[in-house]
């Protein structure tokens, strides 16, 4: 793999500077001063992140991690000791190596560093997840409006020691059942267009609703002499609930759910947290990870020009660089989609390219940034954008050139399969829609939404699926209506809205928890 | 400014060891029906190792809402090497996955394969030891290695005092003290010449006598002051504690192999016979197992064939006590043999034989074995070999058991007397 072309931050001052890492083992004196340079670089850079801690771990414990997806603390759930399994058996086969990476959206920004590995992998790691990530994490607007880094580690202290302390008070059995339905559901306890911040508003129409039905209630009041009409109070639909469909079940059950106990509220409220907490990291991963590869590659290699570096490391680091970075093709037997590092820190360097040495197409198509500054262009991009619109705002014909990317179109009516667009002049456009597409989680997650409650009879939830595409719900569907039911209580039912409005009932589950 | 740089390396090892046994416990059905398969496959000497096992994968899946499969998918792909525009092409097959895309009914698809994993030796005893229904006393015991003895290891400056060695602290209080008085030594020396030197002048001078003498008996007190033992003198004899599973013992496994004796029967036998094994184990250095199979003829044979094949025909019992017997005096006669037999049966046997049994028993058994148990595993009326034994178990509690069977649960009660007796 070529380096990059680069531009010197700086020019080197001191005559001879004593290399960084030589040899393989890492001491603690070796990461600082590591830590130090790649730091300074990064400052020169203009790269802004939260201040970060190393820690130093063991294979296992970077297991560890891994089960409880990366953080450092968390509740006890079955689920987690599976995840655990998994990976140590697929560790001790060979067939994984470990992640060389985990790093906490936290302020302090806490990355991991595995005991085993090299002092050249110690120092990549730090180039890419300790400044990498954590700028992206800093800056990007979605980790900014949906996650607070100052609070998420006391947050999950917090609701590890909560829910043990449910488990003594309730029993693991009725604690697992709980989380095992919020686990199911989780995935749909975002909210993905609003702030959860701004209740305030709600509360204040909530109060100005009460206020509405006070007054009305009086009205009633003066007119309770008059003979009641019962037939046409009959004939009139009853008012939905909730009046607009509400798209982050964990949340309406939280609320609204009749017989779930405050701790159970509880418990629904810190999966829902969690889970959105994590909702940015979904939604930004091709440009998260290429965005720290992107870094770790430039920081590196910067050093590596001033002189700090030895060949033998950066032999070392470019290995594991290329094997990150690596994209098998289609046909390839070790291809499975597209790598987020791959094109993520092909996209970067391409906006790169397109500021520094910009074609007359990339002037064509990107006129904006072709010719500016890129540091610039980088901040702007990684502050503004997801994976989605990032892909559908950047994309190159140059890279999709690169890449040879082609569309299928798998429609279930066709007998065939179909190659709707592919890497030429009209195919660019599309090819890029629809690459976009493929990151957009709104389209990637079914569209389920809560749609009414029966609340003068008997209480039953309807919830209403949009399919997209025509997409249908996968078989598991049953199974998590049950986890639905366990948590609302009373009957569940699921319909279908076809795009023509035609509505159907999918599936639904009885459960009668009054007594 | 240094980053700050922590090493987590040595807390909280086994973070997850909670969630693991969550997940044993969520699924104990699942991972006691694998464990259940595995003692099936596993010789009965081999038990001191974990076990892998599976468990069906649909049991443990995580389902979320999700896409199936079907609708209309457009997926990008890298590496085109061949298609334009408006190219058709077959589906692959499902599953493949490739060049489709998404070709998975979803994403987190851990499908129908089988979850692997690997228990822990703690783990699987626990899972043996439930089925087992063991006391929890026992199950402690058996888990592990508990017994010691103690043996020298040297001498240490620290210890209580009845340990103390005398010989040792005098030989360094002696040290000590030569040590302590070298320098007056010499110097007593020069001034004892100097006193013969002024002792054999003529006449003596006084003054100097008076003023050597002086220094010579100060310096003696001094010598003299050294104490005779001094806390660093002392030294103790060591003792450390090694685990001792002390001798060797034998171990045969008599098990009838007539017709009737089918493979569940079997299964309940290698249960028994492993229970008793793992006794011996923690408490025995070597053991040796000999496994003797009989219907009207006794043999011996190897584990394999012990527990895995099958023959017809009626069941003559003492033929295999008798060569029982033979084996023992042939190869574990002497006293530094402990004896144990384990026999199953289903409580068959050929009219008239049952008395002939009891006596060998108890004439050629019974006075060279630590401990005789026998189940009957049956679901019918005992029968006379049964009644035989009964008069045994009355006559020599303690080395005689005998147990009826219908589940794994009730093998215990069988060498209730064998644990008492190590728990006391």
């Amino acid at each position: 793999m070529s380096r990059l072309r680069k531009s010197h931050p700086t020019a080197d001052t001191s005559p001879n500077p004593p290399l960084l890492a030589q040899g393989s083992d890492w001491t603690f004196e070796e990461l600082d001063r590591c830590d130090a340079e790649i730091g300074r670089v990064a400052r020169e850079y203009g790269l802004d992140g939260y201040r970060h801690q190393l820690e130093i771990i063991t294979a296992e414990q970077m297991m560890d991690a891994y089960a409880a997806i990366g953080m450092p603390v968390y509740y006890h759930h079955w689920s987690f000791g599976k995840h655990f399994l998994e990976t140590e058996n697929r560790y001790k086969r060979g067939q994984m190596g470990l992640a060389y990476e985990i790093v906490i959206n936290s302020d302090p920004c806490i990355a991991y560093l595995m005991e085993e590995n090299s002092l050249a992998m110690q120092a990549l790691v730090i180039a890419h997840a300790a400044y990498g990530h954590n700028s992206f994490f800093k800056g990007n607007h979605l980790f900014r409006q949906w996650t607070s880094a100052d609070s998420i580690v006391d947050y999950l202290v917090f609701a590890r020691n909560y829910i043990t302390e449910c488990e003594e008070r309730h029993g693991l059995d009725e604690v697992e059942r709980l989380l095992d339905a919020c686990h199911a559901l989780s995935n749909l306890g975002v909210d993905r267009y609003r702030r959860a911040g701004s209740l305030s508003l709600d509360k204040e129409r909530a109060r100005q609703q009460e206020r509405e039905q006070y007054l009305q209630s009086q009205v009633n009041d003066l007119w309770r002499t008059l003979p009641p009409r019962p037939l046409e109070t009959a004939i009139t639909p009853e008012p939905r609930f909730p009046a607009e469909p509400e798209e982050n079940l964990l949340y309406f059950i939280e609320k609204h759910a009749p017989l779930l106990e405050p701790w159970q509220r509880e418990i629904v409220r810190i999966v829902r947290k969690i889970s959105q907490y994590f909702y940015p990291q979904r939604q930004t991963q091709v440009m998260n990870e290429g965005w720290a590869t992107f870094w770790h590659y430039t920081l590196l290699n910067t050093l590596y020009d001033q002189g700090r570096l030895g060949d033998g490391f950066m032999l070392e680091f470019l290995q594991s660089h290329t094997n990150v970075v690596h994209q098998p093709a289609y046909n390839s037997p070790w291809y499975s989609g597209i790598n987020p590092y791959a094109l993520g820190f092909a996209m970067w360097r391409d906006i790169r390219r397109i500021c520094e040495s910009p074609t007359r197409e990339d002037r064509e198509w990107f006129p904006d940034i072709a010719g500016k500054p890129w540091r610039e262009t980088f901040d702007f991009a990684m502050r503004e954008f997801k994976d989605e619109s990032f892909v559908a705002q950047f994309l190159s014909p140059r890279l999709m050139r690169e890449l040879r990317l082609f569309a299928v179109l798998d429609d279930d009516r066709c007998t065939k399969l179909a190659v709707s667009a592919i890497h030429d002049e009209p195919g660019y456009r599309e090819l890029r829609r629809k690459l976009a597409d493929q990151y957009n989680l709104g389209s990637q997650e079914p569209n389920i939404q809560v749609w009414n409650v029966d609340r003068r009879g008997d209480r039953t939830l309807t919830l209403r699926y949009f399919p997209y595409q025509r997409r249908p719900l996968s078989e598991q569907t049953p199974v998590l209506l049950r986890h639905l039911a366990t948590l609302w209580g009373f009957k569940v039912r699921l319909e279908q809205q076809a795009a023509d409005g035609h509505v159907t009932l999918l599936g639904e589950h009885v459960m009668e928890r009054r007594r | 400014m240094t980053v700050r740089i922590v090493d987590r390396r040595l807390d909280s090892r086994n973070k997850s060891s909670v969630n693991r046994s969550r997940f044993l416990r969520r699924f104990k059905t699942q991972v006691r029906r694998a464990v259940s398969d595995a003692i099936a496959k596993r010789s009965i000497r081999d038990l001191d190792s974990g076990e892998k096992i599976g468990v069906p994968g649909q049991d443990i899946g995580e389902p979320q809402f999700h896409h199936g499969r079907g609708g209309v998918r457009e997926s990008v792909h890298p590496g085109n090497d061949r298609f334009s525009h408006g190219d058709q092409m077959d589906r692959p097959p499902s599953g493949g996955g490739q060049g489709s895309g998404r070709g998975q009914a979803s994403p987190d698809g851990q499908g129908v394969d089988e979850f692997l994993f690997t228990l822990s030796r703690d783990e699987f005893f626990d899972l043996f030891f439930d089925e087992l229904e063991l006391p929890r006393m026992v199950k402690r015991q058996l888990a592990r290695i508990n017994d010691y003895k103690l043996v020298r290891a040297g001498y240490t400056q620290s210890g209580v005092p009845t340990n103390i060695h005398l010989l040792r602290t005098l030989r360094s209080s002696a040290a000590r003290r030569v040590a302590a008085a070298a320098p007056y030594n010499s110097r007593l020396r020069e001034l004892e010449e100097a006193l013969a030197v002024a002792l054999a002048q003529n006449p003596p001078d006084e003054a100097v006598l008076l003023q050597l003498r002086s220094e010579i008996e100060s310096l003696r007190l001094r010598r003299r002051a050294a104490p005779f033992i001094d806390p660093i003198d002392l030294r103790y004899s060591n003792r450390i504690r090694v685990p001792e599973p002390s001798t060797q013992a034998v171990m045969f496994c008599l098990m009838d192999v007539s017709g009737s004796m089918d493979e569940a029967r079997k299964q309940m036998a290698k249960r028994f016979f492993m229970l008793l094994y793992l006794f011996l184990n923690r408490s025995y250095e070597r053991i040796e197992v000999v496994f003797i199979r009989h219907h009207t003829a006794a043999e011996e044979v190897d584990e394999e064939a012990f527990f895995h094949s099958r023959d017809t025909g009626g069941t003559i019992v003492s033929s295999a006590l008798k060569l029982m017997t033979e084996i023992q005096q042939a190869r574990y006669s002497g006293s530094q043999w402990n004896i144990y037999v384990a026999q199953a049966s289903d409580g068959d046997n050929w009219g008239g034989d049952s008395e002939v049994c009891r006596d060998w028993v108890e004439q050629h058994i019974l006075p060279v074995v630590q401990y005789y148990a026998y189940v009957e595993i049956t679901d019918g009326e005992p029968q006379n070999l049964w009644e035989e034994y009964e008069k045994l178990t009355r006559a020599h509690t303690g080395h005689f058991a005998q147990q009826r069977i219908r589940t794994p649960g009730d093998i215990y009660p069988v060498f209730r007397e064998l644990f008492r007796k190590r728990l006391t």
